[in-house]
């Protein structure tokens, strides 16, 4: 289904979705379908009379990753398992690191 | 055996309350490793002692001395431990048994999920470069790991500061570094005494790879100004839902270099020169470490002798 929406040119309604797939799924199972994703932030929909058109949101590599930080999201263990370049900051922790930056020599290049 | 009890237990706080200064003060490859090492033979010995001490009630109670042959006599005389103590014990470990199932369960999923998400990543190179507007960048553990940069990420670095990036990252992998964040929250599920250690362990993890970073592009400044206009980065563009908010708290406090979080601690810690490897105060850790292991085998060698003293008494 996402790759029959990521293969248009523009935003498809469920019909249109299901005209391009293969499978033989009812009409309000793609409706189903669609609605989750979009409720999950993968796809973007645009009002077009009296149904939705679908677009997907991200491109296939952003998918895989958002895809990937979602499931470990649900474990609740994802800072753990995903080593981060740099954690969160406060703001005490901002003000500092722009003054390191601004004072340092070296720092500000 | 109250010794030994004793002992783990007085490590263990000790261990608690040093592990953010020994993570600053010891080289980071060191701080690492001595205090995961440090928190899993601790959490051992914290577990054995309290099954010791179950063991030391239960052979006091007379139908188990009977079932096991034992002098009863021979056994209360010795007095190894209180039996409210052996039953305090005894609920304990089965409180830390069940704790340490449910981590390694749980963190085995994260880890498998985190392999097969690495997996589906489209481009063939360890480094995927996602088109994304949120500022972030990650290594995804498995094998082989997988470096995940978001297209904003880039944008705010420049070409030296993304090479500083990238070699971060790689240490990261190369280093096995989620085993031995692995290793800290099993052994912090075992033993409730050494949670503060699993921030410690995750600093030291994140200075070994920026040391290693620094050294891979040859400059200090150059890896500190990258995690710090990285950071900056991040906050001006957070990524996902909540993902920056969560990893505050442990770090977090007043103005000041001393109650700073981790990414200034980090930067200030590269624009100094690379740590001394302080050899005093990393055996001395090492030693403190090693004799909680052997008091809590001489306790159960101890106890061990009793009960076959014990058998041979009633056996005679």
């Amino acid at each position: 289904m996402l790759a029959v929406l990521q293969g248009a040119a523009s935003a498809l309604t469920p019909a249109k979705v299901r005209e391009q797939l293969t499978g033989q799924l009812a009409y309000s199972t793609v409706v189903t379908i669609l609605s989750r994703l979009h409720a999950k932030g993968v796809l973007t929909r645009v009002r077009t009379g009296r149904a939705y058109a679908y677009a997907p949101l991200a491109d296939e590599s952003g998918l895989a990753a958002r895809r990937m930080r979602a499931v470990l999201e649900s474990e609740g263990d994802r800072e753990a398992v995903l080593a981060r370049f740099v954690s969160g900051l406060t703001p005490a922790d901002e003000q500092l690191l722009r003054r390191m930056l601004s004072e340092h020599p070296g720092m500000s290049g | 055996m109250l010794l030994a009890g004793g002992l783990v237990l007085a490590v263990s706080v000790l261990a608690a309350v040093a592990a953010r200064p020994l993570a600053e003060w010891l080289p980071p490859l060191a701080a690492a490793w001595l205090l995961v090492s440090g928190a899993l033979v601790l959490a051992m010995a914290s577990g054995a002692m309290l099954g010791l001490l179950a063991l030391a009630a239960a052979v006091r109670t007379p139908s188990v001395a009977a079932a096991g042959h034992e002098s009863l006599r021979l056994i209360t005389s010795q007095d190894p431990a209180p039996l409210a103590l052996g039953v305090l014990a005894a609920v304990l470990l089965c409180v830390a048994a069940l704790a340490a199932v449910r981590v390694a369960w749980r963190r085995a999923a994260a880890l498998v999920a985190a392999h097969r998400g690495g997996r589906r990543l489209p481009s063939a190179g360890q480094v995927v470069v996602i088109d994304d507007v949120a500022a972030d960048a990650y290594a995804v553990p498995g094998w082989p790991g997988r470096i995940v940069v978001t297209s904003g990420m880039m944008q705010a670095l420049s070409a030296d500061e993304r090479r500083v990036l990238i070699a971060h990252e790689r240490a990261h992998v190369a280093g096995c570094h989620y085993l031995f964040a692995a290793g800290a929250r099993l052994a912090a599920a075992v033993s409730p005494l050494l949670r503060p250690l699993v921030p410690a362990i995750g600093y030291s993890l994140e200075r070994w790879s920026d040391e290693q970073a620094a050294s891979a592009v040859g400059d200090r400044e150059l890896a500190a100004r990258a995690i710090a206009r990285a950071a900056l980065a991040v906050a001006a563009a957070p990524p996902g839902r909540g993902a920056p908010g969560s990893a505050l708290g442990a770090v977090a406090g007043p103005a000041g270099l001393r109650g700073a979080g981790e990414v200034p601690r980090r930067v200030a810690a590269l624009l100094r020169p690379s740590p001394p490897p302080r050899w005093l105060l990393l055996s001395a850790g090492v030693l403190l470490v090693a004799a909680c292991g052997l008091s809590v085998m001489a306790a159960a060698l101890s106890l061990h002798g009793l009960i076959e003293a014990a058998q041979a008494a009633r056996s005679r």
